[in-house]
């Protein structure tokens, strides 16, 4: 239906050939974050046959897939209608406090979805299993659809809805004709990263007690000395992803041109709640409380007994903040260094190699944690001992790990910026490289920040990882976590969780634009 | 002196050539337009000689200096060409005075620098946008965007400005001024101009040379008085504007048509000057059908006028001869004509013939 409503302006001929040296950064960028499933592919083919196809004939795997799979698409589609309906109030609707729901929205990202499932269970021990997961789950990723759709529907217009109003469509119609093609490719991209993070969710799933492929891998690499198991059942979660990714594309690709003139006031036209006022609010309280307020008011409640804060250390708890930023900042550096040439790349040249970059990149998102943890513990082991267990070696795992995040917001903020300011600055005596430094990043900067604080909250976060590379000694808000929930000690637990929540609430609230920006910043 | 020199340029691929081998040349201080249909390849011939494009083959040379020849392409920012695009696309970050002094030093704060110079003050002056040396482009209106893109692509001194259809956003009144504004200050400045543009009347009003293009081919290239009164064939005729085609028989200077015997001069190809008797295609502008009774007139015909459509400075009266064929004349005023209404026409000045197509 989508495709006699875009008329595809015809790409300016000659300039379509990548430059060579942005072509050769991209695939050196897809060659560094690859090596972690390169060591895993080698480590699988290095088996032997008959031991490979024991494993999977092994009686749990159906189970353990089966699980994996209705886990993902049931996680996915409830977030992608939660986050849909979510951004469209956000964003159309006149709401009271737009600026406080706006940051409400994006708060569930400043909680590692383990914590959020360890203050339920504080509350509710009985909540495990595939409903608790899926319940969890659904919270917590819900953002991920929210953020882009509301930008899309932002930027674009509602003109084209009034165009199918007077067409004699109804309001439904209309939607579904206008403005549903302008914002399907961000709903594609944020159901593809929900899914994918669900893929690889490790803490929440392993505290519900739902088995799946990830918790697989763990017990494997943990409890046995027989690791090729492990990285089989990695290669199948790599597998599914790969799906997922290639779904995506094939979906995106129909849909080419960005809507929205250059100089041109986006029109986006506000509706009035009246009736459905209450219902709304509801909705939009909805995530928030159960993703953030729930179990975060659990945990202020252990915290605040008397005896979790006798037991405090706060030399220890500043030492995990410090630790905490440090190494989320680097992360954050690393991933965008990797992810921008591969972005730019996707963002201003199409074609077979363009496509296959922008798929390896983002390969990682597919990658649980523990395997790009383990792989890289061996490859440093093997190639580079003098890093093994340095800081170094634990930024660049978050710098793969992440790098999917910061190539969707970098991509889509460089293919906003139009391509004649470019043209222009060519013929004013700029450089290919002082076009892209001065004008491209210049105007794409906030997608490239937003890109770098997704990653520095994502990399706050992440545990498997973190639990195995982090150099001796060293601990970080998520590994302190950790430890105090596996013997139930929630009061101990609780100063840790709050300063998670705090830290990386600060991101996620520049995040959410709630930042009063420039707004004479490209417009969008 | 030719100050932009085409010789045989061409761009894309062996399958669908988007330029397929253009020869022009523009002499120096003039303002060319390129016009066309859409498609014709008139915006990637401007992108290829600002070097946005580059040439497969061919030559391109701007004064002196070489552009573009075998293998060899120079960059777009040592082309020194000043580039006006459709959009404007003026920078959003950078007021209008730093959008000016852009190319003026590397970099947002080399352009906040010379900002505050003479040479933008000088600029903005010229485009009569001093007062608003402090806004954003979101706060202008499109013709004022427009002005700030030629003084910006005017601040870096280039030898000739490319603009890509400049003034296609505008309304008609403040198009026609800004259309003469552009023209003054180009002249002013002595700097050679390229404009496309889709809109032929534009073309001819404001350019000192018209390129008509079709199909990645120049048909011609000429001042506007001979595109529109010496045109290559009928095709490029129709494109500049209204026109009649008639068939007719040549005979010794004069065609036999339905219109009876037409003073006519040969339009085609010199090596393909018609013999007696050889059928040929006659043009006939509007303008020259001229409406009454002229009994002078050698050629005169009666006809039924079928449609009028209004103009303001003039009209297009629709006429149907005896035997069917549809004319259109354009006469000052309608005075007492009606549709349905019999007329007596008459063909003023030689009509030019062609080869039949």
């Amino acid at each position: 239906m989508t495709e006699h409503v875009i008329e595809v302006a015809a790409p300016p001929v000659g300039s379509r050939r990548p430059p060579p040296a942005l072509l050769a950064l991209a695939i050196l960028a897809c060659a560094v974050s690859a090596i972690p499933l390169v060591y895993l592919l080698v480590r699988v083919s290095g088996g032997a046959p008959d031991e490979i196809a024991s494993i999977l004939a092994r009686p749990r795997m159906p189970a353990l897939l089966l699980n994996t799979v209705s886990l993902v698409v049931t996680v996915t589609l409830s977030s992608l209608v939660l986050g849909m309906l979510t951004a469209f109030l956000l964003v159309r609707v006149r709401l009271r406090a737009q600026r406080v729901w706006i940051v409400l929205a994006a708060l569930p990202l400043a909680v590692p979805s383990y914590l959020a499932a360890f203050g339920w269970l504080a509350l509710i021990p009985g909540m495990q299993g595939f409903w608790g997961s899926f319940f969890l789950l659904t919270i917590v990723s819900t953002p991920y659809v929210t953020l882009p759709v509301a930008a899309a529907i932002r930027g674009g217009t509602t003109g084209l809805d009034d165009v199918a109003r007077t067409l004699g469509h109804g309001p439904w119609r209309a939607f579904w004709l206008g403005t549903w093609p302008q914002i399907r490719p961000a709903a594609l991209a944020g159901s593809l990263l929900v899914a994918l993070y669900v893929l690889s969710e490790f803490g929440a799933v392993a505290l519900m007690r739902y088995p799946v492929l990830t918790t697989a891998i763990q017990q494997a690499y943990g409890a046995s000395f027989n690791r090729n198991y492990a990285a089989i059942l990695a290669i199948i979660l790599v597998a599914i992803a790969m799906i997922l990714v290639f779904g995506e594309q094939r979906a995106r690709g129909r849909v080419r041109r960005q809507f929205g003139a250059v100089t041109g006031v986006s029109r986006v036209r506000m509706v009035s709640l009246r009736a459905a006022r209450i219902p709304s609010y509801l909705l939009l309280a909805v995530v928030p409380t159960c993703a953030v307020g729930i179990p975060v008011s659990v945990l202020v409640g252990r915290l605040l007994q008397a005896e979790t804060l006798r037991e405090l250390d706060v030399l220890s708890l500043g030492q995990a903040i410090a630790n905490t930023l440090g190494l989320a900042l680097g992360g954050a550096v690393t991933a965008v260094l990797l992810a921008i040439p591969i972005a730019a790349l996707a963002a201003r040249y199409r074609g077979r190699v363009v496509r296959a970059i922008e798929s390896t990149g983002y390969l990682a998102l597919g990658l649980p944690g523990i395997v790009v943890g383990l792989s890289l513990v061996f490859f440093s082991l093997a190639v580079i001992p003098a890093l093994y267990q340095t800081a170094i070696v634990l930024t660049f795992a978050y710098g793969v790990l992440f790098m999917p995040k910061a190539i969707g917001a970098i991509r889509s903020s460089v293919a906003q910026v139009p391509e004649s300011l470019s043209d222009v600055a060519r013929t004013l005596g700029y450089s290919r490289w002082q076009t892209w430094r001065h004008v491209t990043v210049r105007l794409a900067r906030p997608g490239i920040m937003a890109g770098a604080m997704l990653v520095a909250v994502t990399a706050m976060k992440e545990l498997p990882a973190t639990l195995l590379l982090r150099p001796t000694g060293t601990n970080t808000l998520a590994t302190e976590l950790w430890a105090r929930t596996d013997v139930s000690a929630y009061g101990a637990a609780a100063p840790y969780a709050a300063a998670l929540v705090l830290v990386a609430s600060v991101p996620a609230f520049l995040l959410s634009g709630a930042r009063r920006g420039r707004t004479d910043e490209v417009p969008s | 002196m030719s100050q932009l020199s085409l010789t045989d340029v061409v761009v894309g691929f062996d399958a669908e050539p988007v330029l397929r081998g253009i020869t022009l040349d523009v002499p120096s201080g003039a303002l060319a337009a390129v016009v066309g249909p859409s498609g014709c390849g008139k915006t990637t011939l401007l992108r290829t000689i600002a070097g946005l494009v580059r040439a497969r083959s061919g030559e391109i040379r701007i004064g002196q200096r070489m552009m573009a020849t075998h293998g060899i392409h120079l960059a777009p920012e040592k082309r020194r060409v000043g580039w006006v695009p459709q959009d404007a696309a003026l920078f959003p970050h950078l007021t209008v005075a730093e959008n000016v002094a852009f190319g003026l030093g590397i970099g947002t704060r080399a352009a906040r620098r010379a900002a505050r110079g003479a040479e933008v003050a000088r600029l903005l002056g010229l485009v009569s946008l001093s007062a608003l040396a402090d806004r954003l482009p979101s706060q202008l209106s499109g013709g004022q965007a427009q002005r700030v893109a030629l003084a910006r692509a005017l601040a870096v001194s280039p030898e000739i400005v490319l603009l890509d259809e400049p003034f296609a956003a505008l309304d008609p009144v403040l198009r026609a001024e800004l259309r003469a504004e552009v023209r003054a200050l180009l002249a002013a400045e002595g700097v050679t101009g390229i404009l496309v543009t889709h809109d032929q009347a534009e073309a001819l009003s404001t350019a000192d040379f018209v390129a008509v293009m079709n199909d990645g081919q120049l048909l011609q290239f000429g001042t506007p008085r001979e595109i529109y009164e010496r045109p290559r064939d009928p095709w490029v005729a129709g494109f500049v504007g209204e026109s009649n085609l008639v068939r007719g028989m040549w005979s010794d200077g004069f065609v036999e048509c339905v219109l009876g015997r037409v003073v006519a001069q040969w339009g085609g190809a010199s090596t393909a000057v018609p013999v007696d008797g050889q059928p040929v295609t006659l043009l006939l502008r509007p303008e020259q059908l001229v409406l009454g009774p002229a009994p002078t007139m050698p050629a005169a015909f009666s006809a039924t006028v079928t449609t009028m459509s209004y103009g303001g400075h003039d009209v297009l009266v629709g006429l149907m001869l005896a035997d069917g064929t549809r004319m259109i004349s354009r006469v000052v005023s309608a005075g007492a004509l009606s549709a349905g209404a019999p007329v007596t026409a008459s063909v003023s000045g030689p009509a030019l013939a062609f080869s039949p197509q």
